[in-house]
């Protein structure tokens, strides 16, 4: 018998005001043994969430409901529609969890050392010494450091890591049988995120736990899991173990999501295009400001005398963590926040242009942005989305030639014209950063700015969209500045990289250049952890 | 007054059970249509969920029937006939003065309908058409003193301490109360939300010095200064709506310019700067579209509040000039003849129904725009 056995489960949530239900889960069923990994993957919306939510019957009840036929059995003991009261001995005692964002699952108000000692208290009634002394080892246990001083911090003195690592402090503090994490790692940065997964790994080793690992990345599902469940549409289409899976991929929904890295290398670049965006010493520094008079102490210094130059036709790829900088550089050279420095544009010097003067140039600089969720106004049709750049540019001289171009420009990002009477909450994200690449590409510009186009996207999605901007460049000649963290991406696209870190700019040169042989100590340890997930502790 | 739901739709969420994340094409926008219009499926569901809230919904329909009816305050309760038939041409006082001489009296001046006499001429050549309630608001009633009368056939709901009316005064004064409420919270409204979009938008040392003079402004204390203003100039409809309009635009500002503080850094919104809009167009178009959800949310109470206070500046007498038919006054009256209870009834009962029509359809359009519901 396994230690964890779902059998044919079932979830169903109730349509709200008569809406059909939504089947999210379609008879599921999986086993999972102590110490063993087993990764449940697939892309947004297809159950995997749900299926772990429903193992610790968190799912909101009644609205969600499990089929009479639905059994999830954790050793051997029924836990669909088990009492309450029992489930509660059950979560965090028997199973932890680690949740996606460790920004909103930390409790904001309590210290680090409340949040870890209340799991402990709930459990065990210990006194009070042993449980500061228990929630230091657990703290110790995953390399949170000076753990000392940490303990009456409060989440937001710690950095997206060190929350996740709280997070896992809190979820095996009860030395738990089954660790579930899902997405444990989606929201950190590639270094941390190297260094949780492999924390996890050897807690698990350690504590000879079994790991539910919920993800939608493959390069972790290989690193980390024996078996791997892949899930569409509520089912399970594929189980293998990892290696038979990565070899010999059997259902077509594998096949395509394991095609689905990014692949191919850009375009080589026009030879000779003239310099189209020049930038020298480029700073972005933040005041802080303190005491009575509100002097200026020191500042933070976003960006710290950058300069880059970008030929027409080329992209540039500019790599790194948050917090180094990359999306205030990006917003700098369209002159989108304020900025020191020397910034030209075709030639023309726009760093000390007055915003009103600028505005006739913003037709042929424009910026996509990461989250197609919140880009897109949700209270315009996608055709006034997309058509107000050309009314206010005055770029169509009729209502008739501006619908026209509407239209060209939805089918040449791969949307139906049919679209552009809806509203943006009836597309998909992938579909919803297609408008957004036409609403800037419309307006037929020169340089495009793209600020992490594709990381809020699903695996195939992002592929499509890589290749949807790759065309898109041959066609128009455009000039593209990617801001990414995913390596990957930036391989697929950029001609040159620029690696930054707090700022400033650590190396830079052409993309074949720093991808095979980098030379800063900071760049390889990117490279490590993007490519082969392998934290680098010598930073 | 229940503190309305601030939290505004941003963008739409990701549904969390996440099956609604992969393009849910289904409602298209195609065949949604309000009052004729075409409306997108954010405006119908919340016009849906307007409707769910049946108390709300039920409130508008009552309160829109009484104002729409005392807006014809005329037609209603008037101490002229609607119609006349005369010596074979009709005449309609309600809209033109005809001397007495006309009905074949005595005096060049204008006929008094009431005059038994002057009924008895029109009588003798044709027909009268009186409105269901034959008094204005100013109107003295032939009931049998001492006044106030208690309800009779007559005065159905009794008449004042001067002998006019309660009912004709009543809905008058519905009216009155309502239009005043109205106009002041459209344009208390106007110009509290430029006041916080301009705040907002620009920040900085302009949202820091106009933050500062509201928190003086709002320091003052009203009432006094209303009393005192009411001293110097004789108020009347516009006076009172001026003077308290310099105090309570105030009330929609903090909505609106944390709305604007939170949208000016959506990522929209920093499109539509990419894209060279000019600022006007930005606030307009991508900006106050998030902030009118919280000033519709909070515009019923802001009516009420409104109406609160012209009612209590009437009770106090320092309203409406004397004689207007006004809901303050009768409850004035109404405490100082306790030995007429049908007064202190009659105008309690009216503003209590009317606030709570009031409120119960403010918390309709809560719901309605609820994002957890609007977006369920």
């Amino acid at each position: 018998m396994s230690l964890l056995e779902i059998r044919d489960l079932h979830v169903t949530f109730a349509g709200w005001r008569g809406a059909a239900p939504v089947h999210a889960v379609k008879g599921v069923s999986f086993a999972l043994d102590k110490g063993e990994t087993l990764a449940l993957v697939g892309e947004s919306g297809s159950g995997k969430s749900v299926t772990a939510l429903s193992i610790l019957q968190l799912l909101a009840y009644p609205a969600a409901s499990h089929g009479p036929e639905s059994s999830i059995k954790f050793a051997g003991e029924e836990l669909v529609g088990a009492a309450n009261a029992r489930l509660r001995e059950i979560r965090g005692n028997r199973i932890g969890m680690v949740f996606q964002e460790p920004m909103t699952s930390l409790n904001p108000l309590h210290t680090v050392e409340k949040q870890v000692a209340e799991t402990l208290s709930i459990h065990n009634h210990l006194p009070a010494a042993t449980v500061r002394a228990r929630t230091l080892d657990l703290l110790h246990l995953v390399g949170l450091r000076e753990a000392e001083s940490r303990l009456s911090a409060y989440p937001h003195q710690l950095s997206g890591g060190q929350r996740q690592r709280v997070m896992i402090a809190m979820a095996i503090a009860n030395e738990p049988d089954i660790l579930i994490a899902d997405e444990p790692t989606t929201a950190l940065d590639v270094t941390i995120q190297a260094q949780i997964l492999e924390l996890m790994h050897e807690l698990r080793d350690r504590l000879g736990m079994a790991l539910l690992l919920i993800t939608h990345d493959l390069s972790i599902v290989r690193k980390m899991a024996d078996t791997v469940c892949v899930m569409s549409h509520g089912e399970i289409v594929e189980a293998a173990t990892s290696a038979e899976l990565f070899a010999r991929p059997q259902h077509p929904y594998t096949k395509r999501l394991l095609a689905a890295e990014p692949k191919g290398r850009p375009q080589a670049p026009p030879a000779g295009a003239p310099v189209l965006v020049v930038a020298k010493a480029v700073k972005v520094w933040f005041p802080v400001r303190s005491g009575l008079l509100r002097r200026v102490r020191s500042y933070v210094k976003a960006v710290d005398g950058v300069s880059l130059a970008l030929r027409e036709g080329t992209t540039l790829g500019i790599v790194g963590e948050s917090g180094s900088g990359k999306t205030t550089l990006g917003l700098a050279l369209l002159r989108l926040n304020e900025a020191e420095g020397d910034i030209r544009f075709a030639g023309r010097e726009i760093s000390g242009e007055k915003q009103k003067r600028l505005r006739a140039l913003r037709r042929e600089m424009q910026i996509v942005f990461q989250d197609p969720y919140s880009s897109l106004s949700p209270r315009l049709s996608i055709a006034q989305i997309v058509g107000e750049g050309l009314r206010v540019h005055h770029l169509a001289r009729s209502e008739d030639e501006a619908r026209r171009r509407i239209d060209e420009v939805l089918v040449e990002v791969g949307l139906d014209p049919d679209a552009a009477e809806r509203y943006p909450h009836e597309f998909s994200g992938g579909q919803r950063q297609r408008v957004a690449i036409a609403r800037a590409l419309v307006l037929k510009p020169r340089f495009v700015v793209l600020d992490e186009p594709t990381s809020a996207l699903d695996a195939t999605v992002q592929a499509q969209i890589v290749e949807l901007l790759r065309e898109l460049q041959q066609r128009h000649g455009l000039a593209y500045l990617f801001i990414s963290h995913d390596l990957k991406v930036v391989r697929a696209l950029a001609h040159e990289i620029l690696v930054m870190k707090d700022g400033q700019i650590v190396e830079s040169g052409s993309a074949d250049a720093i991808l095979n042989a980098p030379q800063h100590p900071y760049t390889k340890a990117l490279m490590t952890a993007a490519f082969d997930l392998a934290a680098v502790t010598a930073q | 007054m229940p503190p309305p739901d601030l939290q505004v739709p941003g963008p739409t969420p990701i549904s969390t059970i996440g099956a609604g994340a992969v393009a849910p094409l289904q409602a298209t926008s195609a065949g949604l249509t309000f009052l004729g219009r075409g409306i997108t499926p954010l405006t119908r569901r919340r016009l849906d969920n307007f409707r769910a809230n049946k108390r709300g919904f039920w409130s508008l329909w009552i309160f829109l029937v009484l104002f729409g009816v005392t807006l014809f305050a005329e037609f209603i309760a008037n101490d002229r006939p609607l119609l006349i038939r005369f010596d074979g041409g009709y005449y309609m006082p309600v809209f033109h003065n005809y001397p007495e001489t006309e009905f074949g009296g005595v005096f060049p001046s204008e006929a008094d309908y009431t005059d038994p006499e002057v009924r008895k001429m029109i009588e003798a050549k044709g027909w009268i058409l009186w409105p269901p309630i034959p008094y204005r608001y100013d109107t003295i009633t032939n009931a049998p003193g001492p006044f106030p009368s208690a309800p009779a056939s007559d005065d159905w709901l009794g008449t004042d301490d001067q002998g006019r009316d309660v009912l004709a005064r009543l809905i008058y004064g519905f009216r009155i109360s309502v239009l005043f409420g109205l106009a002041l919270t459209i344009s208390s409204s106007l110009i509290g939300v430029a006041a916080g979009a301009a705040q907002g938008y620009f920040g900085g040392l302009v949202d820091l010095g106009f933050q500062r003079f509201i928190e003086v402004w709002s320091g003052l204390p009203v009432l006094y200064l209303l009393i005192i203003l009411a001293s110097l100039v004789q108020p009347n409809f516009w006076w009172l709506l001026g003077l308290m309009l310099l105090f309570s635009w105030t009330s929609l500002v903090d909505v609106v310019r944390a709305e604007f503080l939170r949208a000016r850094n959506f990522d929209y919104v920093r499109a539509a700067r990419a894209l060279g809009l000019p600022n006007w167009l930005i606030i307009l178009r991508h900006v106050l579209p998030n902030a009118t959800v919280a000033t519709i949310t909070f515009m019923p109470f802001v009516l009420n509040a409104s109406i609160t206070t012209l009612t209590s500046l009437d009770f106090l007498g320092f309203g409406l000039p004397p004689g207007s038919p006004s809901l303050g006054e009768l409850l004035a009256q109404g405490k100082a003849n306790l030995q007429a209870p049908w007064l202190g009834i009659t105008s309690f009962a009216v503003l209590a129904i009317m606030l709570s029509l009031l409120t119960f359809v403010g918390e309709a359009v809560r719901d309605a725009f609820d994002p957890r519901k609007a977006f369920g």
